[in-house]
């Protein structure tokens, strides 16, 4: 058993070994993964930034109820009994257009104007507070169009939906420019590692005649893919977050002119071992597929 | 130990590189393989260590039934022999110590115990002042003493060589020649495959002399 380990930990060090005498290629094949990585992996990292603004709006989905001039205070308790039987509604809250105005008063940009004006333009209005979902929000809409005495209904998580659906078109765009570069760097490995057999085809020869077993030849293949496509996924972490960083600067600026605190997040730490295991999987796997097509050409006469 | 009976070996086109062959050789034997290139010296060394499989016949070493071998169980087989190639198989992109320890690599020494082994064997054939060379620095001499070093650092109890004497001076060949005798006398098995009679002469060892793949009397 601890011969078995010695020899595992002198393969990948021997592996270790072998990167570092060629530098330069080394650094080639890491950073062509890691470009190729970094792209979906940007994408992914984007659309979860937003993914986590659209919850935080879908959280509390309202429908604003906007009743006609002419409604009066017994149209409006009617109103308001209705709209507490319908189903899905939560709460329902009354803001009469005198409170409406005060609300904009007190807002510091908006009271000159209100100031300037001669009438109260607002009308009454009815806050819904649902618990559901878009599609459910979708099912009351033909009921509350349908009510008397409303002028305009407004979901106020419409645009959240189209957000939604939107971010959901870029999460698919994204997984397939993932699985395009997931095969990307499975062929980027399997070469190396073709090139690899190549150079070191005397002592794959030499080995196997004086004795080493098949998986003692192939282990430092397996680990070299291994490695490589785990050093890609450092890369391309490094990558995005430098660009995360980059665009953060602009975003933060961006972000206090509308009085948010908007900003990118990186990966957390679970992600980044997930990415850094898929990409070395994949490694692994490219050096798999290229050993067994290559290495049975070498077998000594 | 070794034992061929009815051995033949032809090869695809119909080459018939070894025919009818029976012989044995008994643990601590010093055998030569005579005969002129193309007799089948090559051939009857590769079946040895199973990289040729006889095409009929029976190959026995240690016991073992060559030609019916199974894959994996070949390493194990190679382990327990020394070989030394006609064409050397040295490799040039490392120095002399660490072909040396290429052997030593896939038994699981640890690496210490493996210097220490690699150590001696380059110094039981001279080497050792010459570990950190490159082989191509090496003369034909000093390479095929390399050679030997690499066949004997895991101690096999069978010694095959190829022709080790084919490019050497008579000088360097006689050394070479001395330090298989040296390793028949500790009583490691050795067949040495050669087409230089004059040195097997000298040495008045047991020689299976080969003429198109059938022993000559």
């Amino acid at each position: 058993m601890s011969a078995w380990l010695r020899q595992h930990w002198q393969t990948f060090g021997l592996t270790l070994a072998r990167l570092a005498t060629n530098p330069v290629a080394t650094l080639l094949n890491v950073t062509v993964i890691g470009v190729a990585m970094a792209l979906p992996l940007g994408g992914y990292m984007l659309l979860q930034n937003l993914g986590g603004v659209t919850r935080q709006v879908t959280g509390n989905p309202q429908i604003s109820l906007f009743l006609a001039r002419e409604a009066g205070k017994a149209d409006i308790a009617a109103l308001e009994t209705r709209l507490k039987q319908m189903p899905g509604v939560r709460a329902v809250r009354f803001i009469s257009r005198e409170q409406a105005l005060d609300g904009l008063k007190r807002s510091e940009s908006m009271a000159d104007v209100i100031a300037a004006l001669q009438s109260n333009p607002l009308p009454d209005a009815f806050v819904l507070e649902t618990g559901g979902s878009a599609a459910e929000l979708e099912r009351l809409e033909p009921g509350l169009k349908a009510l008397p005495r409303i002028a305009h209904v407004q979901f106020d998580s419409a645009w959240v939906k189209r957000l939604d659906s939107l971010l959901a078109l870029g999460r698919t765009a994204v997984s397939l420019l993932a699985a395009l570069l997931a095969f990307g760097l499975v062929a980027v490995t399997f070469n190396t590692i073709r090139l690899q057999i190549l150079t070191q085809q005397d002592e794959i020869e030499v080995s196997s005649l004086i004795g080493a077993t098949d998986s003692f030849i192939r282990r430092p293949f397996f680990y070299l893919g291994l490695i490589q496509g785990g050093l890609g996924a450092l890369a391309a972490l490094a990558i995005v977050y430098l660009c995360m960083l980059i665009l953060n600067r602009s975003i933060l600026e961006l972000a206090q002119l509308y009085g948010s605190d908007f900003r990118l997040y990186f990966f957390g730490f679970p992600d980044c071992l997930a990415v850094l295991a898929f990409a070395a999987v994949l490694g692994w796997l490219g050096a798999y597929l290229s050993v067994s097509k290559h290495l049975a050409n070498i077998q000594p006469r | 130990m070794i034992s061929f009976s009815q051995v033949r070996k032809s090869y695809r086109g119909g080459h018939e590189a070894l025919a009818e062959l029976s012989f044995s050789i008994e643990s601590g034997e010093l055998v030569f393989i005579t005969g002129r290139s193309g007799a089948g010296k090559s051939t009857l060394l590769k079946l040895i260590p199973a990289i040729e499989r006889p095409t009929s016949g029976t190959v026995l070493v240690n016991g073992q039934n060559i030609g019916s071998m199974r894959r994996p169980a070949i390493p194990y087989l190679r382990r327990n022999l020394g070989l030394i190639f006609q064409d050397q198989k040295l490799l040039y992109d490392r120095s002399v110590f660490d072909n040396v320890m290429l052997p030593l690599a896939f038994t699981g020494h640890a690496r210490k115990d493996a210097a220490r082994r690699a150590r001696a064997a380059l110094d039981k054939v001279g080497l050792l002042t010459r570990e950190k060379a490159n082989p191509i620095t090496l003369s034909g001499g000093e390479q095929q003493r390399l050679c030997i070093a690499r066949a004997v650092v895991n101690r096999p109890s069978i010694l095959l060589a190829d022709e080790p004497t084919a490019s050497l001076d008579s000088a360097s060949a006689t050394e070479v020649m001395e330090m298989f005798r040296s390793f028949n006398q500790v009583g490691v098995t050795v067949l040495i495959a050669t087409h230089d009679e004059a040195l097997v002469q000298r040495l008045n060892p047991r020689v299976l002399a080969l003429k198109q793949g059938r022993l000559e009397p």
